[in-house]
């Protein structure tokens, strides 16, 4: 369902004399349906950026990025955002919304911009932020001003609404109580039962044990610096 | 899928200057694309240039229309250019005393788009004059009053509701969010969102706001001088700029 073959990324910051910066080198991983692979890698050695580029978010300098069928490291905009939206979801960690609305809708825009019927889309949002323990006083409001961790779990009720056949996932259970935790644990279970093609980033171990098949340390991929 | 307008060369030049220069791109049904860019980049110049309000010098400008399908409206007939202006097109200006009569009232405002369009029927025109309200949020009650006597705020949301009411394919926005304060704007930009998935508009918005870019283009096209120096997904050009020029506009937003 995805596919990395030989990718690599580097920043080129032309406002501090052009430096070139290479960050990643012959990235190359595959993930089947219904698999969950765990990035693995300290802090800095490129998980989110392998996730990035996965995404479409970074543009990859060079190599394969297939999802479903689709190059991303070469494709159009407006099939990216095809594949964004039926096929590839993405759960950050930030929320980025727009001001004033309300959370209920937040989650189920996802839904309505693949046509599902605006009520079946909040049905499905409102079960998804009950299972998260988003209090329901709180859904007409916007998440803007919700904490961290309600914004958090509002971006992960948001990213699992669509049945994505892939999912990266950034991060999914930080910062969350027991209770939430299993939660998120349980959704992205039902996500591979399903048959989804997850990757995941988890600093939380017991996390990572629990739903990765296998894991893959992302350090593999870091440059070589020449000494 | 064919292309509902695809921009070939364009080119537009204030004497020996250039207005812009080379642009090429297709826009496809449902596309929302933002074009940023410092003052004088030519962002303006090219809106009005694909939307007929200055003549290019050189290129097309091909629109997808109903009827004939792919036409060059730079070489169309101006009775015909002026009537897909009020029918599949839609042109939001920055300010909206631009595009709105003034001395009108606001359900005139409205129902004079119909009008042009052929509808006759008082009681239909005005039926879908007070819907229209509704929809971009002024109170029913205000249909008879003058925009003169609305806020900056409202006085957009009507001259955007005197586009949409014909049911346009193409909307054109100049800096639709310029000028308005930080609340008025969100809700704008909540209104913009639903509207273009609702009514699967295709659009194109000038603004110099990444922000406003960021939440409502899919694609973004950079300008600098005249030309365009970056293309791409809106997240992936803010978020991983190529260009120079891009990297520094990028760098230079202030957080809050």
């Amino acid at each position: 369902m995805i596919e990395l073959q030989n990718v690599s990324k580097s920043f080129t910051l032309h406002n501090q004399g052009g430096a070139v910066i290479p960050v990643m080198e012959g990235a190359s991983l595959g993930v089947a349906p219904g698999e969950c692979i765990g990035l693995t890698g300290a802090s800095g050695a490129g998980k989110s950026t392998l996730m990035r580029v996965i995404y479409g978010n970074y543009l990859a300098a060079s190599g394969r990025v297939m999802v479903g069928g689709v190059d991303v490291a070469k494709a159009a905009p407006r099939d990216i955002l095809a594949l964004r939206r039926e096929t590839l979801g993405y759960v950050s960690q930030f929320l980025r919304v727009v001001p004033r609305v309300p959370t209920l809708d937040v989650v189920a825009e996802p839904l309505l911009a693949v046509g599902v019927a605006p009520d079946a889309a909040r049905d499905r949002a409102a079960t998804l932020l009950a299972g998260l323990n988003i209090p329901e006083r709180l859904w007409q409001l916007s998440p803007t001003t919700f904490s961290g961790g309600e914004q958090q779990r509002v971006n992960i009720a948001r990213g699992f609404a669509h049945s994505y056949p892939a999912m990266l996932l950034d991060e999914p259970t930080a910062s969350l109580d027991a209770q939430n935790r299993a939660t998120v644990l349980r959704l992205i279970e039902e996500a591979k039962a399903r048959g989804a093609a997850i990757i995941g980033i988890f600093h939380d171990e017991a996390a990572r044990e629990q739903v990765c098949d296998r894991c893959v340390d992302v350090s593999a991929f870091t440059p070589k610096v020449a000494a | 899928m064919t292309p509902l307008l695809q921009v070939k060369n364009l080119a537009k030049m204030y004497g020996a200057r250039i207005g812009c220069t080379d642009v090429s791109f297709d826009l496809y049904p449902g596309e929302v694309m933002g074009i940023v860019g410092e003052s004088g980049s030519g962002k303006s110049t090219l809106l009005n240039s694909m939307a007929g309000h200055l003549t290019p010098d050189r290129g097309e400008v091909i629109f997808d229309t109903r009827a004939d399908g792919p036409v060059d409206t730079v070489t169309m007939s101006e009775p015909a250019r002026r009537m897909l202006g009020r029918t599949d097109w839609a042109f939001v200006h920055q300010h909206a005393r631009d595009g709105l009569r003034m001395s009108v009232s606001a359900g005139g405002n409205i129902g004079e788009r119909l009008m042009a369009v052929g509808d006759r029927n008082y009681g239909n025109i005005r039926a879908r004059a007070a819907d229209w309200l509704g929809r971009v949020e002024i109170a029913e009650s205000r249909i008879d009053d003058r925009p003169s006597a609305f806020s900056g705020g409202m006085q957009q949301r009507l001259q955007i509701a005197r586009n949409l009411v014909t049911g346009p394919r193409l909307v054109f926005m100049d800096e639709p969010t310029g000028g308005l304060d930080v609340s008025v704007q969100a809700r704008l930009l909540d209104l913009l969102r639903n509207l273009v998935r609702e009514m699967g508009l295709s659009a194109i918005i000038v603004t110099h706001d990444l922000a406003v870019v960021r939440l409502l283009a899919d694609r973004l096209m950079v300008m600098k001088d005249g030309r365009v120096v970056e293309t791409g997904l809106t997240d992936q050009v803010l978020d991983d700029p190529q260009h120079a020029y891009t990297q520094l506009l990028v760098s230079s937003v202030l957080q809050v």
